[in-house]
């Protein structure tokens, strides 16, 4: 792994790659990191956010977070802001496959010495009422019909049934219901993958974790506790997105865009996993709007999870969800595209921003943030591998320069198919245990291929973010538990 | 049945080359390959069960992923794990036309150990082609 010669470092944290690497750039490439993450970063991501630079509309720079590894398409971590007025593009590869892949962070009053005790008997229940794995289906049974109202309804059809509180809602991005969500946009294949799923983590680098808050990882304790978050408290992280549901949306939408893209809108493209359309166009605009159903099967999907989280921690602990203080911190998609508006060299423009593998963080005193968090910015929820601790961090001022992103987890830096050969899942699993974490999962090979030996240092990421300006740290997470799909 | 995974390509999904002596052999193996991320063990899968597969594409890239993507259609829609059986592809004025039969059975997980759940098919470096006289396709899954 080298890095371009033509690469310049512009800041501390910031390296930039002109419009003269690669003909075709409309923009510069502008990736983030610290010296040591640029030195390791595969070269994947140099092609692949140049190329990213090429496309029509696109402003400013084409963006890669400290996070950065190969993607398809756009590199994971890439981001990008297309200018809908100026024949700025919508791209699946710009979002992936799985839309509003995404995070939630939810607290509970329960301490570490309390949970300790019992965290066997809460990962093994978490596991039976989280299905997780190949294929895997969850416990609402609907038809086809009422799962085409979940995905225009998101979380609040869950939470209209009794699967939630209201307050869940404002503290899920977009309220848990993406406006503008049309079912009629998406294909009878798409509803036949997701209809059963709602629920359901999957299976990859999807998990459900127990975390404990030690005082000595509190970055910043006043905004820690504005989080609702203290010394040696238990929280829940998961992660986990559409499902079958949205990867078929995604691949209906990918395959249509291939066949007008250039015989329609004369669009000429590095990457066939760059295949896109014009915003405003009808291609676009339902890509879009059956983009929106995703985002909301996904939102209703971590919901329902939640649902199952309350049930089972109110099952081994005794009490009511409400008396163990089961609120949510937030939730926030990390594989989105979002109309947002921006002002670009003196002049307000409506962007189309793809977050693929990229967090939004938006700063104090913005539109779209719940209530309670106005004046402190955005939740920033970043995943971790399982073995080595996520964080929470959140949106800065300083974030304007990336479209308020920031990375979203580790990234990778070893390939599955060479950590499966590196480390062996019961191995791993025997050792996790004596180090305090205690592991189930549906598969482990794919337990191996998650080893914290294949990430990027966390640390090292979410110090980037914070020396770039992108977001600020408040808490390192550290696992207890995990239920690995 | 030809096909191995690639360790420096792909870090976080995974890809993979087939090889066949013709179209048929290659998206077999491809379809094996694919349903392999999945299953680690390929032979626990019995055939119980069978779905007719017919697709039709100008391009022969594009019949195979499409004929991946039944694959993956079927281990959500049914969570049925398929092997593709008696293909034939026959190309008729730039056209080519497949016709086979998924044949397996649904998932059992005291049965089938599990690997990772295939999202999607890539068409990042997808490719199919002839070289030497033996077809080859290089695939990333989105896992």
């Amino acid at each position: 792994m080298a890095k371009p010669a033509a690469l310049e470092r512009v800041s501390e944290a910031v390296w930039e790659l002109p419009v003269s690497f690669k003909p075709g750039m409309r923009v510069p490439a502008r990736i983030y990191g610290t010296e040591k993450l640029i030195g390791e970063m595969d070269d994947a991501v140099y092609d692949q956010v140049t190329n990213v630079a090429t496309l029509p509309g696109i402003v400013k720079y084409a963006l890669c977070m400290p996070d950065g590894h190969f993607g398809y398409g756009f590199p994971i971590g890439g981001v990008a802001a297309m200018d809908v007025a100026e024949g700025g593009v919508i791209s699946p590869g710009g979002i992936g496959f799985d839309i509003n892949c995404g995070m939630r962070l939810v607290r509970t009053n329960l301490t570490y010495d309390e949970v300790r005790p019992r965290l066997r008997e809460l990962i093994d229940k978490l596991f039976a009422a989280v299905p997780a794995g190949v294929g895997s289906t969850g416990f609402l049974k609907l038809s086809r019909q009422e799962f085409r109202r979940v995905v225009e309804e998101g979380s609040r059809w869950c939470v209209e049934r009794g699967y939630g509180w209201n307050e869940d809602l404002e503290l899920t991005e977009d309220n848990g219901c993406t406006p503008g969500a049309d079912a009629s946009t998406v294909s009878e294949r798409a509803v036949d993958r997701g209809f059963n799923q709602i629920g359901t983590l999957g299976s990859g680098n999807h998990y459900l974790e127990i975390q404990v808050v030690r005082e000595a990882n509190i970055f910043d304790r006043d905004l820690a506790e504005a989080f609702g978050l203290t010394e040696g408290q238990i929280v829940v992280m998961y992660h986990c997105g559409s499902r079958g549901f949205g990867h078929q949306v995604a691949t209906d939408y990918l395959r249509l865009f291939l066949s007008v893209m250039e015989s329609k809108y004369g669009i000429r493209i590095l990457d066939r996993e760059l295949a896109c359309t014009p915003y405003d166009s009808p291609e676009g605009r339902d890509y879009f709007a059956a983009m929106k159903c995703a985002l909301n099967m996904s939102f209703a999907n971590r919901q329902m999870i939640l649902h199952r989280i309350r049930e089972v921690f109110s099952d081994v602990f005794g009490q009511p969800a409400e008396r163990l203080a089961i609120h949510m911190v937030y939730d926030i998609a990390h594989n989105t595209a979002k109309l947002e508006r921006y002002l670009v060299d003196g002049k307000e423009r409506s962007l189309l921003v793809h977050r693929k593998g990229a967090t939004r963080a938006f700063a104090p005193g913005m539109a779209g943030l719940p209530e309670r968090y106005k004046k402190i910015g955005q939740p920033v929820i970043i995943g971790g591998s399982m073995e080595t601790g996520s964080y929470l961090l959140v949106g800065t001022a300083g974030g304007r320069e990336t479209f308020f992103s920031t990375p979203h987890g580790s990234g990778r830096t070893m390939s599955r198919t060479k950590a499966r050969k590196q480390w062996h899942g019961k191995e791993l699993q025997r050792q996790m245990e004596e180090r305090g974490i205690y592991v189930r999962t549906a598969s482990w090979s794919g337990l191996a291929e998650e080893a914290g030996g294949a990430y990027k240092n966390i640390d090292e990421v979410t110090a980037a973010s914070d020396l770039a300006g992108i977001s600020r740290r408040v808490v390192r997470l550290v696992p207890i538990g995990n239920v690995k799909g | 049945m030809a096909y191995h995974y690639l360790e420096d390509f792909a870090i976080a999904d995974i890809a993979f080359e087939a090889t066949g002596k013709d179209l048929e052999e290659l998206f077999s193996s491809a379809a094996d390959a694919t349903m392999n991320v999945m299953i680690e063990d390929l032979d626990t899968i019995i055939g119980r069960e069978g779905r007719e597969i017919e697709l039709r594409s100008g391009e022969p890239d594009m019949l195979l992923f499409d004929l991946l993507q039944e694959v993956i259609y079927y281990k959500d829609a049914e969570q049925l794990m398929l092997r593709i059986k008696d293909m034939t592809i026959t190309e008729k004025a730039g056209a080519y036309l497949l016709r086979a039969v998924g044949i397996g059975e649904r998932l059992d997980p005291k049965r089938h150990e599990q690997r990772a759940d295939v999202k999607a098919v890539t068409l990042h470096h997808f490719k199919v082609e002839k070289a030497g006289g033996l077809w080859k396709a290089l695939v990333i899954l989105d896992v």
